[in-house]
């Protein structure tokens, strides 16, 4: 196949080719950083938090007035939860559940040493500690949440504290374990919160954050057996799948019937699942939009090549018959368009690439993205090509079927 | 000629019915997905208070100790004042009127036996603030500096909590329980809602609902009333307990300054009391860290757009750039392949300039119907946008100088794909083609 004529004729088109060539390289280049942005967020929401979502709902429950005793108070409405039909679990939380968003943080050390040169640096993550976000709730809160102790043991019903009091034990997730002891046992091991000490006594094998921070934090969380005892409650009831609205609304009633001045409002009682969808609400707005805008472009540029060569066809009608007529085949006059095509989306391509590691330098430095890895770079580079071959295919098939007599006949 | 041309620009976009819908079809979404996002940037960056914010300022110190250790989540403490700052600014009195303030959420108990006791948001605040904001009262007035001293237990609700609890009846002078504590009514204040609500804490729904009442800071201060937003403080046992300490920030704070000359000054006036305050050793850092930022200041320094919207915004923007050129590219190709036309037309005596209005018209039929369809597809984004749960989505929507800017950008838009391939177009020299023939 001789090249030299296709470039002699983009050459006549100059303006039009380098049109095409700068519209692929946008292309590619704005495409290559979407995808990439879309698998960003397809793993953001697909991030597991460990816990049985399929089962749990939650009703947050905020009493007013003072009340003297609300530990007592909640026991009591978990004992009335705990007869609806249908409830296999309940637990009382007083606030942080994974995904809700409300969170509770605080820094822990591996050890002494760790703590002292935690506070020498004025940082924690200087000294070897981390900032877990710290889950508290009542006895039942591992079987209500389908947590699997991996390691361990459960609390005892005497290591529970009432309130926001300092706590002797606690349990903690897998990813925190390792980061605080690697390669050792977390079982029996102290942990220093300021300059408060707690144990280890169990750890379960994965419980996400109620926040995500991004920085590879999010599973470093623990559990301390504190009984809520604040006015404000989350109640976390475990049911079959398809009860979970019927559970939600009989919980209402019993809640509201055991005492009808505390507030409830209907729209914070959530599936997990809607909690879920909540919390990643924006994220998967931003994978439509994404999807949407990268099939959007792909669309217009094939149609943009489509179109091109449809003119170029109509345009060179004569040519080609009087290449036919000295003795071109069908194949011959296939393969220049779809060769020309080629040239034009390399051009692009390779222009486009170089765009795309400069649009995700700028993405980097202002929306705090990771860098794009460079496989990214071959496989939108293919994806162009295959979309430029099979936007000509139509127009470069017209243009082999015309005949040689064609060339005989004035336009 | 016009008409002619006209006529003619249509034939010629008819020959090719497919290639013209989907060239429209493509300039519409760019335009559609542009507008869509510039609309929605525009409500949320517009100026809450036109006429008077250009009057309103926000003092920024630094009392924050020398080493500070930064936690992932919490917000910048300095991005609100300590208790004995905002009083000690209060009480020099340097602008011609200042207000510090911060948010509350209290449960209302209504007099009515048919309504339970709900939550609702509003503000605590000094006595110059409806006179600083201009707050338009339906009836009553606000309270005094004296009530402020005296920490008097009285509110000013909004139209729709008065008219909530108390019905059409006058609300002056009726007594409302919020929290424990009952307050005396002495105004009424129209659904003031400034969007966004510039002067709310950082973590607050700047594009929510507006604060239905207003209590005196000092009251609320006094009763130990809950403070919403970001409480830091910095004191050695970490959480602040009390909030009148001088390590815990909660106040927002603002102050009017009519001319350029009494902004300067307070400026200076900031940094001279920040000074002050180093050598008395409550603060350690330089006094040239305190500013005084304009309230658009503020609101380019609060950052109020999520990444998601300038991201969207910048994908549409995108969009529209890459159908731009597919237009421009698939246009020149149309009017070169007509070449030979106009080389007829230019031997038959046209002019440059008539091909090139010729062609201009053709482009142009093309960027006004995408325009249209534009704007068709913007009202279809915009409704799709005010669907989201967020705080902002319910602003979305165009007003009429978003309605002529659409325009606008569509007749830009499509001049300028036009321009290029009508340009060349007419430099189609008369005799060359005319032998091919």
């Amino acid at each position: 196949m001789e090249i030299r004529p296709i470039f002699a004729t983009l050459r006549k088109h100059k303006l039009t080719a380098t049109l095409l060539t700068l519209q692929v390289a946008f292309t590619c280049a704005i495409v290559c950083n979407v995808a990439f942005m879309i698998a960003h967020r397809v793993q953001r929401v697909s991030m597991p938090t460990g816990i049985a979502e399929n089962e749990l709902s939650v009703v947050p429950v905020s009493g007013i007035g003072k009340d003297d005793n609300p530990w007592a108070r909640h026991e009591s409405d978990l004992a009335a939860l705990r007869q609806i039909s249908g409830v296999e679990s309940v637990a009382a939380v007083s606030y942080s559940l994974p995904l809700n968003r409300n969170v509770s943080m605080y820094g822990v050390c591996p050890s002494k040493a760790a703590l002292d040169r935690a506070m020498q640096a004025m940082s924690m993550e200087k000294g070897g500690c981390v900032q877990p976000s710290v889950f508290d709730g009542s006895p039942a809160l591992l079987k209500t949440l389908g947590l699997d102790l991996v390691a361990g043991r459960d609390f005892h019903v005497d290591e529970y504290v009432e309130g926001q009091k300092n706590v002797a034990v606690a349990i903690i997730s897998r990813a925190l374990a390792r980061r605080l002891y690697p390669g050792e046992s977390p079982l029996g091991k102290t942990m220093y919160v300021g300059n408060h000490i707690v144990r280890v006594i169990g750890v379960v094998r994965m419980l996400l954050s109620p926040t995500l921070l991004g920085q590879g934090t999010d599973y470093y969380t623990m559990i301390w057996p504190q009984l809520p005892d604040a006015a404000g409650v989350s109640y976390v009831m475990r049911s079959a799948t398809q009860d979970r609205r019927r559970v939600l609304d009989a919980a209402r009633k019993v809640l509201l019937k055991a005492d009808p001045s505390r507030i409830i409002n209907p729209k914070r009682m959530r599936t997990y699942s809607q909690i879920r969808a909540t919390f990643f609400q924006r994220d998967t707005t931003m994978i439509s939009l994404l999807l949407a805008s990268a099939l959007g472009l792909l669309f217009v540029t094939a149609l943009g090549i489509t179109g091109l060569a449809n003119f170029w066809v109509q345009q060179r009608t004569r040519t080609i018959g009087i290449r036919r007529a000295i003795g071109a085949t069908r194949a011959d006059i296939l393969r220049y368009f779809q060769t020309e095509n080629f040239l034009i989306v390399t051009f692009g391509v390779v222009l486009g690439v170089l765009l795309a590691i400069g649009l995700n330098l700028l993405l980097m430095k202002h929306y705090e993205l990771p860098r794009l890895p460079l496989w990214y770079l071959p496989v939108g580079a293919a994806a162009l090509w295959l979309l430029g071959q099979l936007a000509v295919l139509a127009p470069a098939m017209r243009a082999s079927q015309v005949q040689p007599v064609v060339a005989t006949r004035s336009v | 000629m016009l008409g002619y041309y006209i006529d003619l620009a249509v034939g010629s976009l008819k020959r090719t019915p497919v290639l013209t819908a989907l060239m429209v079809l493509a300039i519409g979404l760019g335009i559609g997905a542009s507008m869509t996002m510039i609309t929605v940037l525009h409500v949320m960056t517009q100026d809450p208070l036109p006429g008077r914010s250009a009057h309103l300022y926000r003092p920024y110190l630094d009392p924050l100790p020398a080493v500070f250790r930064t936690v992932p989540i919490a917000a910048d403490p300095r991005d609100n004042l300590t208790w004995p700052d905002a009083m000690a600014l209060l009480k020099e009195h340097r602008g011609a009127r200042q207000a510090a303030m911060a948010g509350g959420s209290l449960l209302v108990w209504p007099q009515r036996t048919d309504l339970q006791p709900f939550y609702v948001d509003g503000r605590y605040a000094t006595s110059d603030f409806f006179a600083l904001f201009g707050v338009p009262f339906v009836a009553g007035n606000g309270w005094s500096a004296e009530d402020d001293e005296a920490r008097t237990h009285v509110v000013v609700l909004n139209e729709t909590l008065a008219r909530k609890l108390f019905g059409n009846v006058g609300a002056i002078g009726r007594t409302v329980r919020l929290g424990d504590i009952d307050y005396r009514v002495i105004g009424v204040t129209t659904n003031w809602e400034p969007k966004p609500l510039f002067y709310a804490d950082a973590p607050a729904n700047h594009f929510g609902d507006a604060d239905q009442f207003f209590l005196p800071l000092s009251t609320a201060v006094a009763a130990k009333l809950q403070v919403n937003g970001n409480v830091s403080g910095w004191g050695s046992d970490g959480a602040p307990n009390d909030l009148t300490d001088g390590s815990a920030s909660w106040i927002q704070f603002w102050v009017q300054l009519d001319t350029p000359a009494k902004v300067n000054a307070y400026r200076q006036f900031l940094v001279d009391y920040s000074a002050e305050q180093k050598a008395l050793g409550r603060f350690q850092r330089p006094a040239t860290n305190a500013r005084l930022y304009s309230l658009m200041g503020w609101l380019r320094h609060a950052n109020l757009v999520p990444n998601d919207v300038r991201m969207q915004f910048w994908l549409a923007l995108g969009f529209l750039g890459v159908s731009m050129l597919n237009i421009v590219a698939l246009l020149l190709a149309k009017f070169l392949r007509r070449s030979p036309e106009i080389s007829v037309r230019r031997a038959m005596g046209a002019r440059k300039r008539d091909i090139f209005v010729q062609f201009g018209i053709e482009s142009a039929l093309v960027g006004v119907a995408g325009g249209v369809l534009g704007l068709g597809i913007a009202q279809i984004g915009l409704w799709s946008i005010r669907q989201r749960p967020d705080d902002y989505a319910r602003l979305a929507a165009m007003d009429p100088s978003m309605l002529i800017g659409t325009v606008a950008l569509a007749i830009v838009a499509s001049v300028l794909a036009g321009l290029l391939p009508a340009w060349r177009a007419c430099r189609v020299p008369p005799a060359l083609q005319l032998k091919t023939l």
